[in-house]
């Protein structure tokens, strides 16, 4: 049984989250830094370079790291305020247990055995995938690929899976089908030097900040923007051409670019035809996506669709970029490849200044969906399910073909599961599905319902007090590895100082608990850079081949982009270049899309569109960042932005409070009330946890190919309070 | 050819990066010297920058009755000077931008000095060093103008008083003046396009 030991308030005074404002002993104690560890920011997807400033061991400031050729010292507020998570009250020091009355300290060897044992007890009654083990995309490449092979080979249930089920795959999912591969196409560098910027669902001024800095690169060179996002987003504002989008409508505003395109002989008949099968279909889909077709559904005036269609076909190079804002759909793979059409048909991709991205969210949002931490994964993003795949990592890691278990259910799978009482034991490391997945009562149920339930993390997360043992693992910069960037760039994470008190690396901690799962022989690292070495080794022939990829290249070249096959390979910056695709005939596939509404479509009762996402000053489900002062004082509480047509319907005013009701639950909170979001359209962000948890509200839904939630789109009806 | 800083308050996405980065600073003890201010959040995203902009002609100056604030070789000017504030709040009341900031427990003038610990090293301002936009950039007018389409302009226009400045602010591309003080903010196209969207 996996209810809180304690009251929710017991728990916040004794764990958080506390709020870091300065650094150990203040600002005025803080002296000559001892030295400055060149590393990388632990939160987004963008991975700057910055130093860490220690002193005494401990991390106490940061120095901006200009010689990192990605960023050039650039940072946000989470990069510069960062090292506040450092030497945090909250800090979990020691393992722990849960109790009556809360959680109390436990040795490391009674930990572990009984995390074990709890584990073998369960299968031995349930079977071997009656536990499930969650993983995430904010641990490096070596840690990742340690959980896929930990779940197969020392726990051997088929249900891993990782937190980028909320955030890439249906990205992956569609650059896989579409070009055999799943990484972005080009290096940023080509975002500075292209003609025009399309940006879609991507608040790139506080999701991805320093990507706004590229994009302004290029205009100083004279490049056009357009911005396609239901919120006028900070680079929205500037863009010059907005295209303010009906959540859950990017297909048909995509399909009616592509028919205009084409009708304005925007095609690339020579790429189509050399480098693209598939294309007749696709023109047969967009035939009926005129503009005029669409304008009502997709809520943006017909000449304004055209507008995009010309500067599209104007521009000679272009760069698309895609985030969450089209992914978090029941369509999010339709979405993509929508936008991936209009690239290939027009032959824009694979060259200097021209090709196409989607803007990965975590920290390793890339290199975490390649090594084999994904329920339909093994390492090298090879596939669980095809037989050669599976014979290569089997020899490589020395089993018979049949240990490795097949395909496993999705992170959201994985709760309907345990609600179902088929799953009975979770192991957790990196996720905060109490904050992060859709429906949280649905979460709460199953958190509630667990046989067995354990933790590995750094602070105790809305999620980990839910668990029966917590074991107290690292920081990023607790501990050594590699991670890949948004542009597909290994990079290097260096430790800056060790794990305070008892706490351990993570990577120890899942080694150590392999071995007494019995399964010590594949087990046998003594180093992060040895996890490394055999995952590379493992890789090799793969799609994300890291086979010629050593720390020490990564340091001299500044990072290295996969694929990189051999020693004497530098990296692969650009993919496609000559039009050369990853499917087995070198051609790129066209996917003809329909639309289909949202999962959960406004109606009578609930009339308003609700939409999620993020602020600047947050990251992801903040157990992080909702610790760090300066940060939650920048934006302190979810708020729910509207515009003041739809305000002065409700009879709302801005500060006013208002309840937001879904058909899953409710959530009061401030009106905000701003003329820069469609007015049938509200937005909640959703970084907290408990009764401010955006979450409460959106809706179940997946998307059918890869699993990812319908974040961007669920209805809600909206009352004032009194 | 001197090093200064230049504004851009059109590129600005207000997320606070510049505000937390000059709290960092060795000697500033916490404390961000730089204003962020949204122009009216309820109608544009819009946000805005301040830093001082070390007037050729400080009012600060002009009006210190203690003689705290000095300017550089450089034309710096420089924080109030410790010994001599007597944090009057003068400088506040007179300066232009609304620059000086004062500690009342202190009773201490503070603001930006153009990071002189960094600059006077040949490196950038703290602030400009990190803004992830560009919209606060350190260099040359020459590099300036070789980087950037929009224009640098070091004279403001403030009612009947004239400011030339060191550092310099930008005009936006889609503006067709720098208007100051007058209360209107031009519409982008963006903020246009979505008067269109249609519900």
């Amino acid at each position: 049984m996996a209810f809180l030991p304690a009251s929710e308030e017991a728990l916040v005074e004794s764990f958080g989250p506390h709020l870091a404002w300065e650094p150990p002993g203040g600002f005025a104690a803080r002296g000559k830094p001892d030295r400055a560890v060149k590393t990388h920011c632990c939160f987004c997807g963008q991975q700057c370079g910055v130093q860490l400033l220690v002193k005494d061991e401990r991390v106490v400031g940061v120095e901006p790291w200009e010689e990192f050729p990605f960023n050039g010292g650039k940072l946000c507020p989470k990069g510069v305020k960062r090292y506040l998570q450092n030497n945090h009250q909250d800090r979990l020091l020691r393992p722990m247990v849960r109790t009556g009355r809360g959680f109390a300290p436990i040795p490391w060897d009674e930990a572990l055995e009984q995390v074990a044992e709890r584990i073998r007890r369960i299968q031995q009654r349930h079977g071997r995938d009656a536990v499930a083990v969650l993983s995430g995309a904010s641990l490096t490449n070596e840690k990742a690929y340690l959980m896929g092979k930990f779940a197969r080979l020392a726990v051997g249930t088929r249900h891993i899976d990782y937190n980028g089920r909320l955030c890439m795959v249906a990205a992956g999912a569609a650059n896989k089908k579409a070009f055999g591969v799943d990484r972005a196409a080009n290096p940023w560098a080509d975002i500075a030097a292209t003609d025009l910027v399309m940006v879609l669902g991507s608040n790139v001024s506080e999701c991805s900040p320093i990507t706004t800095d590229y994009i302004w690169r290029a205009r100083d060179r004279g490049a056009r923007l357009v911005v396609v996002d239901p919120r006028l987003t900070p680079i929205a504002r500037t863009a010059d051409l907005y295209l303010p989008v009906r959540p859950g409508r990017d297909v048909p505003l995509m399909n009616a670019i592509l028919h205009e395109v084409i009708r304005l002989g925007g095609v690339d008949h020579g790429f189509v035809a050399a480098h693209t099968s598939g294309f007749e279909d696709v023109v047969a889909a967009v035939r009926e996506y005129r503009p005029e077709a669409v304008e009502r559904e997709v809520g943006i005036p017909a000449h304004r669709i055209r507008e995009a269609a010309a500067l599209w076909v104007q521009a000679p190079r272009t760069m698309l970029l895609h985030a969450r804002g089209i992914e978090h759909h029941t369509k999010g793979v339709d979405n993509v490849l929508s936008c991936i059409n209009l690239v290939l048909a027009s032959g824009k991709i694979g060259k200097p200044g021209c090709g196409y991205a989607t803007i990965t969210g975590q920290g390793n949002g890339q290199g975490a969906r390649e090594h084999g931490q994904r329920c339909n994964q093994l390492p090298g993003a090879r596939d669980v399910e095809n037989p050669e795949d599976r014979k290569t990592v089997a020899a490589a890691w020395g089993v018979p073909e049949e240990t490795i278990p097949g395909k496993g259910a999705t992170s959201p799978e994985i709760f309907e599961l345990i609600n179902r009482g088929e799953i009975r034991g979770l192991v957790s490391i990196c996720f905060n599905p109490m904050v992060s997945l859709p429906d949280t009562a649905h979460t709460r149920a199953a958190l509630e319902r667990l046989e067995f339930f354990t933790v590995i993390d750094f602070f105790l997360s809305e999620t980990a007090r839910h668990a029966d043992i917590v074991l107290a693992g690292s920081l990023q910069e607790e501990d050594e590895g590699t991670v890949t960037s948004t542009e597909g760039r290994v990079i290097h994470i260096r430790p800056a100082v060790a794990p305070p008190g008892e706490a351990r690396r993570d990577w120890e901690i899942i080694r150590d608990l392999a071995c007494r799962l019995g399964a010590a022989e594949h087990f046998q690292f003594s180093s992060t850079r040895d996890i490394f070495t055999e995952l590379a080794r493992v890789s090799k022939g793969a799609t994300a081949d890291y086979s010629g990829i050593t720390w020490e290249k990564i340091d001299r070249q500044l990072g290295v982009f996969w694929p990189c096959p051999s020693e004497d390979h530098p990296g692969t910056p650009r993919l496609f270049e000559g039009g050369r695709f990853y499917h087995a005939d070198g051609r790129a596939r066209f996917h003809a899309v329909d639309y289909r509404s949202p999962a959960e479509d406004v109606d009578e009762e609930y009339p308003i569109i609700l939409t999620t996402g993020r602020v600047v000053s947050q990251f992801l489900s903040g157990n992080q960042t909702r610790r760090i002062g300066p940060l939650v004082q920048q934006y302190p509480e979810p708020k729910v932005e509207m515009h003041p047509r739809l305000a002065a319907k409700l009879g709302a005013s801005d500060g006013v409070r208002v309840r937001v009701r879904s058909r899953r639950g409710s959530i009061d909170l401030a009106a905000h009330v701003v003329a820069t979001i469609r007015p049938d359209t509200v937005f909640i962000p959703y970084h907290w946890a408990g009764k401010r948890a955006a979450n409460q509200l959106t809706v179940r839904a997946y998307d059918p190919v890869a699993g990812i939630p319908e974040y961007k789109a669920a209805a809600v009806a909206i009352e004032v309070l009194a | 050819m001197i090093a200064t800083l230049f504004v851009d308050a059109s590129r600005c996405i207000g997320c606070r990066a510049c505000v937390e980065a000059c709290s960092e600073c060795p000697d500033h003890g916490g404390q961000s010297m730089i204003h962020l201010d949204w122009l009216e959040r309820s109608t544009t995203v819009q946000t805005a920058p301040t830093v001082c902009m070390h007037c050729e002609e400080p009012s600060c100056v002009a009006v210190c009755p203690a003689d705290a604030i000095k300017i550089d070789a450089e034309g710096v000017v420089l924080s109030a000077a410790v010994e001599r504030c007597i944090g009057c709040g003068n400088c506040a009341l007179a300066c232009p931008f609304g620059v000086p900031k004062i500690d009342e427990l202190a009773a201490l003038m503070r603001k930006c000095d153009l990071c002189y610990d960094r600059t006077s090293v040949g490196r950038k301002p703290m602030c400009a060093t990190v803004c992830p936009s560009g919209a606060l950039f350190y260099g040359t007018a020459e590099e300036v103008a070789d980087l950037r389409r929009a224009r640098p302009a070091q004279t403001f226009v403030f009612g009947a008083e004239t400011v030339v400045t060191r550092n310099a602010a930008m005009i936006p591309t889609y503006a067709s003046a720098l208007a100051v003080g007058d209360g209107t903010i031009e519409r982008s196209p963006a903020e246009r396009h979505l008067e269109e969207a249609l519900c």
